[in-house]
Formats: structure tokens, C-alpha cells, sequence
């Protein structure tokens, strides 16, 4: 049976992991390597990096850290930031990662997801989509949230584009429920059952874990593949064996 | 001499030769063919679709060159689909060295596809490439297709049924999964196939 993944994100900034909150005020929580050693360590089922002022500053991802990582680590990463073309993404994918994600470029000009599906698989693409619930109700998508300078909301509804995504080729959807970014009061798992029913590829959640029963409701309750944390995880708030251990007590299918 | 990655192309080549790196072994990279055929043992890695793997292939002017290859032969992935008779994904005739067909994950409610994660092993025949592993063990997936279980089947993991996730015929292997990624597990199976 295919066990429910947790996965440490670790948001990059000038070669360092830093986090903030609700996508603002970063601050260095370490080094790269010796945070993906141990999270490897603990029994992290994947891992992804999100260089995060790639997008904004216009530029692809830093592919020598990316090279770092794929010699130290063997459980899969993914790599997200600013890839916006088959090219970079090749460049990523050769430097060692599993899969690449693309957020803001995809945005931009969504016939990049059917390019990469189509050079590397589906299994490779990852669409990451920043999405907050607006005034009106609406759960829409966010562009630019590497950068509160720049980030931009747009009119699509976040379930439409999940849906765009994964007709024109993505393999796995990250939902950044940003509206639960960084405060620690569980996954917006309202948001996540919506998009939850219309997403046929796996489904990782993003955004808001604070406490081990996060993580059981995100994934009894909104049926997600897999969860996203970074803060809890990077501050040994939870650890990942305990994490495991209740999980495994809930009925929830880990890896141990 | 050594061990080889056959550069057919695929993206996850970076991560195997530093999963073999790390077990003490400098794999070179190289679509020639004479290199590929003095190698002690042949890795055919592959992230992607049959159909270019194959194209590929023939372009390098590999396809007969890894039929009539007599040492250990491992395909991971992509790879280990190529080295099966016929692939489902772009209506592929593949190598034809293993009897066996790949399908894609038929629509089943809940099942999604890709599969992608961590699932379980389960040992179905004794073989040298096996020693070690348990069963239940668990490996790293990310793949829409799968070889059918059948005879060449050496261990199978269930996704809305059984499917081979180890093959083997003669000298040539495959994995489904990827031991690059699959943490200690994967490692010890590499390390098996690097002893066989």
C-alpha cells in the first residue's frame, strides 16, 4: 500500500534554507545539505526546495546546491524556483533532482507544464499553486509570493487552474494554502477537500501545520497524499519519527 | 571494465551514478558502443516516455548492441520498461528482452496516477538481487505504467493490483522503483546488483 508522505520543505535564499511567515520576514534556519542530511536522517519521505527569489528576480534556479543535495541525499527532492523553460528544467533534472515544480512561470505562460510533461513525463512535473480565499468567497491564485514587493493576485479561481494543470500535463499538485502559511493552525482543509475532489494526480498540502493532529486530519479528512511543513519541522517543534509513530496509531499508512 | 550508465537520455542519470558513488563505484556515462560492451555490468537508467527512450536508442545506434549483451543488465525505471516486449505508452515496441508487456494503471476510484511515493516490496522468488530484502520493505515509485506481473516477475508491489516492481531474465534485470532514491533498501539492491 502506498504510504502518505511527509515532506520538509525547505525554502532557499541566497544558498541558505530560510523560512517566514505567511510568506514574509525570512529568516536562516541553516545550510542546505546539512538540513537535508537531516531530514533524510529522521525518516523524511521526500523533500523539496523552493528557491524562492528565483521567480521574482527573473532568474532560474541555483543548479549548484541542486548538485550538492542529489550526491548526499537518496530519498527524492524536488526543486522549485523560477524554471520557466524545457532547458532549465533539463539543467535541474540533470544536476540530480526527482522533479521540478513550476509556480509562477506556469502562470505565466501555462503551455510550459504541456512542454515539460512532454520532454520529461508527467511524473516529473509538479505545478505548485499559491492559492488565497478573496473577499468574495473565491479561492484564488497568487503569483510573485516569493516577494511581497511583487506578489500579484490574479482572477483565476485556484480549481480552475488545478484542473488546466493537470489536463495539460502535471504529475502532482502542491496546494500553498497561503491564507495558513506559517500560523501553525492546521492545513485549510476546507480549501484542500475542494480541490481534493477534482484532482486526480497526487495532491500535497501545504500550509499551516502546528501540531501532530494537523497532520492526521490533512490526510483522513482532506485525503491528501502527501503534507508539506517547513517551520514545525525546521524549528524541532515535530519531529518525524514521533510524527510517524501517532500517525501510524491513527490508521494513517507511513513509512517506518 | 567497470560499470556503465547508458546515456540514453534520461534525467535521472546524475542520481544513479551518485547513488553507485556512494556505494564506492565511479560509473561512467557514455552512449559508445564499445565502452558499453567491455562493461562488467550495464545500467540502463530512464526518466520519461518509452517511445523517445526507444527512439533514442535506435539514433545511438544501441538497440541490437543491448540486445546481444551477455553481462549483468539492470533498466531502472524507463529503463526496466524498455527492456520488456511492448509498451502501452505510445504504442511502443520496446526490446524485447524480458516477456513481458507494459500497461498503463487502468482507472480505478481513488487510484491516483501517477503513482508516486513510497510503497512496499513483496519477494516472490529467490534471486541473488534480492538478498536482504524483506518483505514489506519499502522503495520510492513515480511512474503511470507498470509491467504486468507474470513468471519474470521477482517481486511485486500492490497499486490497484499487483504489479512486477523487480524483473529478471538471464542477465537482464529491472526495477521499477528508484534505488537511487529508495534510501537504505535501494542501496542494498544496487550493491546486490554490483555483486551478481
Amino acid at each position: 500500500m502506498l504510504s502518505r508522505r511527509l515532506i520538509p520543505c525547505l525554502d532557499v535564499r541566497d544558498g541558505k534554507v530560510v523560512k517566514g511567515v505567511r510568506f514574509r520576514d525570512h529568516v536562516v534556519m541553516g545550510e542546505i545539505v546539512d538540513l537535508a542530511l537531516r531530514y533524510r536522517d529522521e525518516g523524511a519521505d521526500e523533500l523539496v526546495f523552493y528557491d524562492i527569489t528565483a521567480s521574482p528576480e527573473g532568474r532560474s534556479v541555483d543548479r549548484n546546491w541542486v548538485e550538492r543535495v542529489a550526491r548526499e541525499i537518496d530519498i527524492p527532492f524536488c526543486v522549485a524556483g523560477g524554471i520557466r523553460s524545457v532547458e532549465e528544467a533539463r539543467a535541474v533534472l540533470h544536476a540530480g533532482a526527482d522533479k521540478i515544480s513550476v509556480n509562477s512561470p506556469a502562470l505565466e505562460r501555462p503551455a510550459l507544464i504541456d512542454e515539460l510533461a512532454a520532454a520529461f513525463g508527467v511524473q516529473c512535473v509538479v505545478v505548485g499553486v499559491d492559492s488565497l480565499r478573496d473577499v468574495d468567497g473565491e479561492w484564488r491564485v497568487r503569483q510573485y509570493t516569493g516577494d511581497p514587493s511583487r506578489t500579484q493576485a490574479l482572477p483565476r479561481r485556484t480549481l480552475d487552474w488545478v484542473i488546466e494543470a493537470q489536463q495539460r500535463g502535471a504529475g502532482e499538485i502542491v496546494l500553498n494554502c497561503m491564507g495558513s502559511d506559517g500560523v501553525r493552525q492546521g492545513y485549510d482543509l476546507e480549501q484542500l477537500s475542494a480541490v481534493r475532489a477534482i484532482c486526480n494526480v497526487p495532491l500535497i498540502a501545504s500550509g499551516g501545520a502546528g501540531a501532530l493532529e494537523h497532520f492526521r486530519d490533512a490526510f483522513i479528512e482532506a485525503d491528501v497524499d502527501g503534507a508539506l511543513a517547513a517551520s514545525v519541522f525546521h524549528s524541532g517543534a515535530i519531529a518525524i519519527p514521533a510524527l510517524k509513530r501517532e500517525l501510524a496509531g491513527w490508521g494513517v499508512t507511513v513509512r517506518v | 571494465m567497470g560499470v556503465v550508465l547508458v546515456d540514453a537520455g534520461g534525467t535521472n542519470i546524475g542520481s544513479v551514478r551518485y547513488a553507485l558513488q556512494r556505494l564506492g563505484v565511479d560509473a561512467a556515462l557514455t552512449a559508445d558502443a564499445d565502452a558499453i560492451r567491455a562493461a562488467d555490468k550495464v545500467i540502463l537508467p530512464g526518466v520519461g516516455a518509452a517511445a523517445p527512450g526507444m527512439a533514442r536508442l535506435r539514433e545511438l545506434g544501441l538497440v541490437e548492441l543491448m540486445r546481444s549483451l551477455t553481462q549483468p543488465v539492470l533498466g531502472v525505471c524507463l529503463g526496466m520498461q524498455l527492456l520488456c516486449e511492448h509498451s502501452e505508452e505510445g504504442d511502443t515496441a520496446c526490446l524485447g528482452l524480458i516477456p513481458a508487456s507494459v500497461r498503463r494503471f487502468t482507472d480505478q476510484p481513488n487510484l491516483r496516477v501517477p503513482h508516486m511515493g513510497w510503497n512496499r516490496l513483496k519477494p516472490r522468488r529467490q534471486h541473488a538481487l534480492l538478498k536482504g530484502l524483506k518483505d514489506g520493505d519499502w522503495a520510492y515509485f513515480v511512474h503511470s505504467y507498470a509491467v504486468a506481473n507474470g513468471d519474470h516477475a521477482l517481486a511485486t508491489t500492490d497499486y490497484g493490483g499487483e504489479f512486477a516492481c523487480v524483473i529478471a531474465r538471464g542477465n537482464f534485470h529491472g526495477m521499477q522503483f528508484h534505488p537511487e532514491r529508495s534510501a537504505s533498501v535501494g542501496a542494498r539492491l544496487l550493491k546486490n546488483f554490483l555483486e551478481l
